[in-house]
């Protein structure tokens, strides 16, 4: 009769059936020892508290949280009003790369301008989106935040790698096809460890930085 | 009438401040359970139930009711929390010279070697289960005062832990070994 190891025996503690108890004495005897110093731990003094306790803690609370919110929906659309608005002048001028022939009013100068300064703005927000993620240690709850953020930066990501392919530009369209994918999945990804993996994965984060910048400082020479 | 759970979370998610109440006055108690048992301090046990519902509140429009109950919500945001709080008393202890030698409690207990039932009559046993659960890694803490204490189910305790399933059922069962081999001693021995 093959006997319950040491792991099995506390999987048997902590709720897990097994029929070779009914039949072994032996191991009936070794779960009853290990129950004896298991259950010890329930006898852990826990320091004992007011009946009021809760309501203690909630004036506590409430000293800390900020002043409420009004409720007015005007106050969620001008938080998400950065993202809307540079999801909007991205698409606005990617409109104007595509149109032939173009618009009148806009040179090619500050439409370049405006796509190197949406491109660098982009970058570094994702910077910091991968930054977090990068040195987030297993089980955070912080990295919900990052989630909603990298679901945010996608659609410009997005627009962006489309326009660098149709202008050509193989580098940029190379770049944000890896940020692109690496975005999929902090927002989708319960896997941080894949995550980090993908993040540090040829030099990725040197890479976003070093556009950002360069992006950045092209744009305002023009 | 009196909220759920469930029906002051949705509110609380809204940012309905009554309900938010309701969840901080009905989970104090065992989220003060949760952070002393994590922290092994009364004062720091305090401090973190304050830090979890303020984390809760500033983060509660993620909570999904779907996903977990608001307590399993809860306890894992307190479990964050306590986590960050050892690693940071641990980073002090690195820096700072040291002052006492540390504790051998394998030493003590060879010493002293009294009986379950004495230790349990002499209101000893306390006084032993804390410097065993000190011995133990942050994840072997972790998991085994959610499975031990919470009974969470394995599945949750590797969420926490940002483990597989099987990986913290392993986390687990090395803290109970860990923690057999330090009272043993005082126990008389397993049979085998």
């Amino acid at each position: 009769m093959n006997h319950l190891n040491d792991e099995q025996l506390t999987d048997v503690y902590y709720g897990e059936p097994s029929e070779h108890l009914n039949a072994c004495e032996e191991c009936r005897g070794r779960l009853a020892h290990l129950r004896q110093l298991l259950d010890a731990f329930h006898e852990f003094p826990i320091p004992r508290r007011a009946a009021g306790h809760g309501a203690e803690m909630w004036t506590r609370v409430l000293a800390k949280l900020p002043p409420e919110r009004p409720k007015n929906g005007w106050l969620r659309w001008w938080v998400l009003t950065p993202a809307l608005a540079s999801l909007l002048v991205i698409a606005f001028f990617i409109g104007r790369v595509s149109q032939t022939p173009r618009a009148p009013g806009i040179s090619e100068t500050a439409r370049e301008r405006v796509l190197l300064m949406s491109l660098s703005d982009h970058l570094e927000r994702s910077q910091i989106v991968l930054e977090n993620v990068a040195n987030d240690e297993p089980g955070s709850a912080d990295l919900a935040d990052e989630r909603d953020r990298a679901h945010e930066l996608l659609g410009a990501n997005r627009l962006l790698r489309q326009t660098a392919v149709r202008l050509g530009d193989e580098k940029d369209a190379a770049l944000l096809e890896d940020l692109e994918r690496v975005l999929l999945d902090v927002a989708n990804s319960p896997d941080l460890a894949r995550t980090q993996r993908q993040i540090n994965q040829d030099g990725l984060l040197f890479k976003v930085r070093v556009t950002s910048v360069s992006s950045r400082e092209r744009g305002e020479k023009l | 009438m009196e909220w759920t759970d469930a029906e002051a979370a949705a509110e609380a998610r809204l940012g309905n401040r009554q309900a938010f109440r309701v969840l901080v006055e009905r989970h104090t108690a065992p989220i003060f359970r949760l952070a002393f048992l994590m922290s092994g301090n009364e004062h720091d046990a305090e401090d973190l139930v304050q830090e979890t519902f303020l984390r809760a509140y500033k983060h509660f429009h993620r909570f999904d009711a779907s996903k977990a109950a608001v307590g399993t919500w809860l306890n894992r945001i307190c479990v964050n929390c306590s986590l960050n709080l050892i690693r940071a008393r641990k980073n002090r202890r690195e820096e700072a010279p040291p002052d006492e030698p540390e504790l051998n409690w394998l030493e003590q207990v060879a010493a002293s070697t009294p009986t379950p039932e004495r230790l349990t009559q002499s209101g000893q046993i306390g006084a032993m289960l804390g410097p065993a659960l000190n011995m133990l890694t942050e994840a072997e803490r972790t998991a085994f005062i959610l499975r031990h204490y919470e009974g969470s189910p394995m599945e949750e305790i590797a969420r926490t832990l940002g483990l597989k399933t099987g990986a913290a059922k392993q986390t687990v069962f090395r803290a109970v070994q860990k923690l057999r081999a330090a009272l043993e001693p005082a126990w008389g021995g397993v049979r085998r």
